[in-house]
């Protein structure tokens, strides 16, 4: 399920963030009735049409695997967080409907209705983050229900749905969709850009993807300071082994990287800001932060990995932060698109970065709430299916993800390539 | 009450799904036989046919399972663990179809890597209808035994039957009916093309007769329940307005009037669908698992029939426009 997730998480965030691309460009076209923004939100939909289809598998697969790995987990939590999974199969629906109609129907719709359709694809596509995430985040903190006597009582499904930890969870997730795809798709065009300075394709591309990429990318700072309060708050012990944090002290200093020991309850090597953490999480410099050693044994995640992917994750963020300000000061100073060698390099360079952080993060929120699969109410292995080769479904879900991907990073290899072909005629009558 | 409207809304997603999807997988199925000197043609009107809606036609599967886990999550549960290897190889073809007809439409290749990504699509095509059809019949088998809310018959019960294999050949066969039927109603598809499917129908339309009986047949041993269910007063009726829908669909194609063939196909899955839950009802895995005593508390299916509702209201419209734009008259 893990494998199966961490690949559908890249589906779903570029199937969120290339609609939204695609649509800003066919509105530009809509104002400008220049072709190239046009040629652009066609290229755009083609990718998205290709993760959709495969989302939309992947999305089945998924919903199956719920019930075919971890049956326990669903008979209890069906009803209190089957909610935000029913809107969310609406959503998608939507979402499935209003792309049929935007990739079939250029001749068949006038185009402000086509246009609207591409609206409504990306806006379904946010929605669908919003349901599932709150469903992931109810998980975190599990709230909406009461167990007496080992059964669950009292279900308040809203309850669950808009539980302590989903909107930061919700505000993290799709800040983040926008970001790894802007960045990803500026690195594509950016990288085409150096070969060719003079192509207006893909200078409008890059103008695009980096305009949704720097507005989003500093939100993504401020959400972050937000969930990781608000984590302190609902999961101490996930902070805690976020942050490699052993023992509960005041003024606790930040530390990065480093090999936390769960042994000698110590991290060494790590490279450390006095008082950084508690300033960081209770913004005051002699907060409280609650260490590992209040939480029994048996109930710790794997600190090494929490950290390191909690360190990958707030580094690729911030590495991209400062990418998004030296293209701010760039782009101010060319009054456009800014095509400097080395700022493109580093956009090339930069392109996997937000799906780095993507990853991480997820590492971070899935294996952090271990050993639970929901939070201080059940164990992962309480959950699992009772199937006696345990190793062979999991096998089985992984192989067809692995396939999945190789599929799409196939083809959309090949329409990138395809970008390569001169668009020249296309625009040669652009302003 | 609140269990009856989500398990009503849960069929109508079912039936929507056999009569969508179930025409998509139909299609995929004469696409691999597609045969004569029209191959070709017959394969291309399936693939304009399919593209625009196939996903969204899939998504209904998607809805069935999240009503299915929310409303009734120990059913999920227990049909999860209990048919898990169907379950899962049914997904294995569901991922290599969408894969296979992505990449016949994206990656526009030499005719002979072309063909070999058809014929996946065809295979895939035929094997999954098939296994649902199987792990339908395995529901209503009563081979599947829950005690004291854990299986107590392991992961081959109920869906290795003479029963269940012939409720997998039956889908298959409804399924690529439905599709020939449609087709031939598509405002794309090509006057000698449209004959094709015209006669591709009429053979699977009829087919489906004999088929039929073997699952009556095979039900007396293979689903005791839904056998006794089918012999009840209200099965003669059921049973002849399903045939006379299947005589009008047959006939409709025969006449060549193939818009009054669709609706009547339509009407004949729809029946059949409806037959088989009702001879089943309430079970939904017969004989422990219930509609009443196993779904979900009130609050929960209150709210799942509120937001069901809800989802209708924008889903309808959505839906309709789509089908009016690439299905309806050419403009």
């Amino acid at each position: 399920m893990g494998m199966s997730l961490a690949f559908h998480i890249v589906f779903a965030t570029l199937g969120i963030g290339l609609p939204v691309l695609m649509a800003i460009s066919e509105g530009l076209f809509l104002r400008s009735r220049r072709p190239v923004f046009l040629e652009l939100s066609k290229r755009w939909s083609r990718g998205a049409a290709i993760l959709f289809a495969v989302g939309a598998v992947s999305g089945t697969v998924l919903s199956f695997e719920l019930g075919l790995l971890w049956p326990g987990f669903m008979e209890k939590a069906g009803a209190i967080i089957g909610m935000p999974f029913s809107l969310e199969g609406f959503a998608f629906f939507t979402e499935a409907i209003f792309l049929g109609l935007y990739l079939m129907g250029w001749n068949r719709l006038p185009p402000f209705v086509h246009w609207l359709c591409g609206v409504l694809v990306a806006v379904s596509g946010i929605l669908s983050v919003i349901f599932v995430v709150m469903a992931n985040s109810w998980m975190n903190s599990p709230a909406g229900f009461k167990i007496v006597d080992g059964k669950v009582n009292d279900i308040d499904p809203l309850g669950a749905m808009l539980n302590p930890a989903a909107s930061h969870e919700v505000v993290h997730m799709t800040l983040a969709a926008f970001v790894a795809t802007g960045f990803a798709v500026a690195a594509i065009h950016a990288f085409f850009l150096l070969r060719d300075r003079t192509n207006v394709f893909h200078r409008n591309a890059l103008g695009i993807a980096l305009t949704l990429a720097c507005i989003s990318i500093p939100l993504q700072m401020v959400s972050g300071d937000f969930s990781a309060r608000s984590v302190a708050k609902l999961q101490p012990a996930k902070l805690a082994a976020m942050e490699a944090v052993y023992y509960t002290q005041t003024g606790a200093p930040l530390q990065i990287g480093g090999i936390p020991d769960d042994e000698s309850r110590t991290t060494r090597y790590a490279l450390t800001i006095p008082r950084g953490l508690s300033l960081l999480s209770t913004h005051n410099p002699n907060g409280k932060v609650i260490g590992l050693e209040q939480f029994p044994r048996n109930d710790w995640p794997n600190v090494r990995l929490v950290h390191w992917a909690f360190d990958l994750m707030v580094g690729s963020g911030t590495a991209l932060f400062m990418l998004s300000i030296a293209v701010g000061w760039f782009a101010w100073k060319q009054r456009g698109v800014p095509d400097g060698k080395w700022l493109l390099r580093a956009l090339v360079a930069a392109g996997p970065l937000g799906f780095l952080g993507i990853e991480a993060g997820w590492v971070v929120t899935e294996l952090g709430r271990q050993p639970w699969i929901i939070y201080g109410v059940m164990r992962t292995k309480e959950a699992v299916t009772p199937m006696s080769k345990i190793a062979i479904p999991f096998l089985v879900f992984t192989l067809l993800y692995v396939f999945l991907s190789v599929i799409v990073i196939y083809l959309l290899r090949r329409q990138f390539m395809k970008t390569e072909a001169p668009v020249s005629e296309l625009l040669t009558n652009d302003v | 009450m609140f269990e009856l409207i989500v398990a009503g809304f849960m069929f109508v997603a079912l039936i929507f799904y056999a009569v969508s999807a179930g025409a998509d997988f139909g299609g995929g199925m004469w696409d691999l036989l597609a045969t004569g000197p029209r191959a070709d043609a017959q394969r291309n009107a399936i693939d304009k046919a399919i593209a625009p809606i196939w996903e969204a036609n899939h998504v209904w599967l998607i809805l069935v399972i999240v009503i299915l886990f929310t409303g009734f999550p120990r059913a999920f549960a227990a049909m999860m663990t209990a048919l898990n290897i169907p379950f899962t190889l049914m997904l294995i073809g569901i991922v290599l179809r969408g894969a296979a007809f992505t990449f016949r439409k994206y990656d526009v290749q030499s005719q002979d890597v072309q063909h070999r990504w058809s014929t996946l699509f065809g295979a895939a095509s035929f094997f999954t209808p098939f296994i649902q059809g199987v792990a339908l019949g395995a529901l209503s088998a009563g081979k599947i035994r829950i005690v004291d809310g854990r299986l107590a018959t392991g992961f081959f019960a109920g869906w290795l039957t003479p029963f269940a294999l012939a409720c997998g050949l039956f889908a298959l066969a409804l399924f690529a009916f439905l599709a020939a039927t449609y087709l031939t109603a598509d405002p794309s598809t090509a006057r000698d093309v449209q004959n094709d499917f015209r006669l591709r129908a009429l053979w699977s339309g009829s087919a489906l007769a004999p088929i039929a009986f073997v699952v009556f047949i095979t039900s007396k041993e293979g689903a005791p329940a839904m056998y006794h269910g089918l012999t009840q007063w209200w099965a003669p009726l059921l049973i002849g307005t399903t045939l006379c829908f299947a005589i009008a669909a047959l006939t409709g194609l025969w006449l060549h009037r193939f818009a009054l063939a669709r609706i009547a196909a339509m009407a004949e899955v729809t029946l059949i669908l409806g037959g088989w839950s009702l001879s089943q009802y309430p079970n939904l895995v017969t004989p422990d698992i219930t509609i009443f005593k196993d779904a979900a508390p009130e609050i929960t299916l209150r709210l799942l029939t509120y937001a069901l509702v809800a989802g209708a209201v924008v889903l309808f419209p959505s839906l309709f426009f789509l089908f009016r734009i690439f299905k309806g008259k050419e403009n």
